[in-house]
């Protein structure tokens, strides 16, 4: 069974349609990635999924269960985790606290302060620390950490590598396939494709709006992605 | 000796500021609202207290607590069912909504109670007093309001400080959308804070009617000596309201001995207006940024 499936879905911010009819379903284990240029729907369809943006029309199943009138507090309890574009981590709690927040709503389960910390080691030294005063790939990680500690089966993961160091990037790429081993399926959107296509089992690329190409990284050629990147 | 006794006057004075003044703190902390209504709210504690004093066979005691009790309900109530919908949009919507709010309670309070002033009587407590040097005498109403405010802000700073619930309100603060995607639900959030900020000010306001005389007008007094409190003490610190609250309360009861008894609030207002212009984030603001 699919863990999310997305059917004919509109969403509108204001009079301004940001998705047109989207429809996808991601396989339970899957690591399921969105390409595409900027204002291109991929962070709208995030939000949407976690539940900040609601469609017009269109469904969203979650684990065959329909979810629209679902309101974002909600879905984490039922294991669905966004780390928002920008890491929007809590600046005047400590590392240690926004963890600990991170677990408010979420599920039982393996994830916990200390496997987060062994997860991202750079974090530990730091546990006591404003989140304000950390650098942005240890913010990074803390967000993401956070969204671990609901235990989610559907992680979210918005621009994850947008302004970081490479070093950085290999890391939090390198935490991501430990998370499929341990079975999360994971939806990540990227602006940069080199990197999310050595990760993902399946692509789709947005393009104003509207998935304009979609298939396994192996089946589409570098001529296909662009083409459908830039609309040419 | 006589101004060192002024002094110490306006300093317990300041505790019963600073609580009128937390609930307003908390409310603007965790959602940026501001509640004109506040001083009028903890009035019409007061009168919720003398209403229940008269009807039922209550003590002081009681009927107060029970007061305070009604008012952290209808805190919830009021925001959940009323302010919930005003903020976020439009920064204007919240503070004419509680304008006239203040406005219908100013006038339903005159309706039912009258405009004459009242009371509440709390015993040989309110005049007893303690003396500390041969010059020096403290009465132990002040000095109880005092620890009772100093109480109050501790406990509520250990709450934000060391509760999950607590940890939630100040991760609200911080990014409200951030803090719906960790599965707190805002909503209930804002509720439970106007619902401790009224029972706070409650408690201020039934203290205050112990130890004065209150009518239906004096809620915006009451509000713009809050408002002081807070600026003064920094927006956003807790613990900054109390010391805002001794400042105020020093300015007055010194400046009422300096000029004479009509002064002391006219005095108040311009070491407030200092402040303001010199240090206008107040002396414990809390600036995070991200």
């Amino acid at each position: 069974m699919s863990i999310l499936e997305v059917k004919d879905v509109d969403v509108f911010y204001g009079d301004f349609q940001a998705l047109f009819s989207v429809s996808f379903s991601v396989e339970e284990g899957q690591t399921f990635a969105f390409i595409g240029a900027n204002g291109g729907g991929k962070s709208t369809l995030l939000k949407t999924l976690a539940g900040l943006l609601r469609p017009t029309s269109g469904e969203v199943l979650f684990q065959g269960e329909a979810i629209n009138n679902v309101p974002a507090h909600t879905r984490v309890g039922m294991g669905i985790a966004l780390v928002p574009e920008g890491r929007r981590v809590f600046p005047s709690l400590t590392v240690h606290e926004n963890l600990l927040i991170g677990a408010y709503g979420g599920r039982k389960g393996e994830w916990n302060v200390e496997s987060v910390l062994e997860l991202f080691p750079l974090l530990r030294p730091l546990i006591k620390r404003q989140a304000s005063s950390l650098s942005g790939g240890e913010q990074q990680a803390l967000a993401i950490g956070r969204a671990l500690m609901s235990n989610p089966h559907l992680i979210l993961l918005d621009e994850v590598s947008l302004g970081l160091a490479p070093v950085v990037i290999k890391r939090i790429y390198e935490a991501m396939g430990h998370l499929v081993q341990k079975g999360t399926t994971i939806l990540v959107v990227e602006q940069d494709v080199q990197h999310v296509l050595t990760v993902a089992d399946y692509v789709a690329c947005f393009l104003e709006g509207r998935i304009s190409l979609e298939g396994q990284p192996g089946d589409l050629s570098s001529e296909q992605i662009t083409a459908a990147y830039f609309g040419m | 000796m006589d101004w060192v006794n002024v002094a110490v006057q306006g300093v317990l004075l300041g505790g019963l500021f600073a609580l009128f003044a937390t609930g307003l703190a908390l409310v603007f902390g965790v959602m940026r609202l501001v509640n004109l209504a506040h001083g009028d709210l903890g009035i019409l504690a007061a009168f919720v207290a003398l209403f229940l004093l008269d009807s039922f066979s209550l003590g002081v005691f009681w009927a107060s607590l029970a007061s305070i009790a009604i008012m952290f309900c209808v805190g919830y109530v009021l925001q959940r069912g009323l302010l919930n919908y005003t903020i976020g949009t439009d920064d204007t919507r919240p503070i004419l909504v509680t304008f006239g709010l203040s406005i219908i309670i100013q006038n339903a309070l005159i309706m039912q109670f009258s405009a004459d002033s009242q009371g509440l009587d709390a015993g040989a407590i309110e005049n007893a007093s303690v003396r500390i040097t041969d010059q020096l005498a403290v009465g132990w109403y002040p000095l109880i309001v005092f620890g009772v405010a100093v109480a109050v802000i501790a406990a509520l700073q250990l709450f934000l400080n060391r509760t999950t619930l607590g940890r939630a309100f100040r991760a609200t603060s911080d990014d409200q959308e951030a803090a719906e995607l960790m599965g707190i639900n805002n909503r209930h959030i804002y509720s439970l804070a106007m619902a401790i900020a009224l029972a706070i000010v409650a408690l201020a306001g039934i203290l205050l009617a112990v130890r004065t005389t209150f009518d239906p007008s004096q809620g915006p007094f009451r509000l713009i000596f809050a408002f002081e409190a807070v600026i003064m003490g920094g927006m956003g610190s807790i613990w900054g309201t109390l010391i805002g609250g001794i400042i105020l309360g020093v300015s007055q009861t010194l400046g009422a001995q300096a000029f004479g008894a009509g002064w002391g609030i006219f005095v108040g207002h311009v070491v407030f207006l200092a402040v303001l212009a010199f240090k206008p984030s107040g002396f414990f603001a809390k600036t995070v940024t991200a």
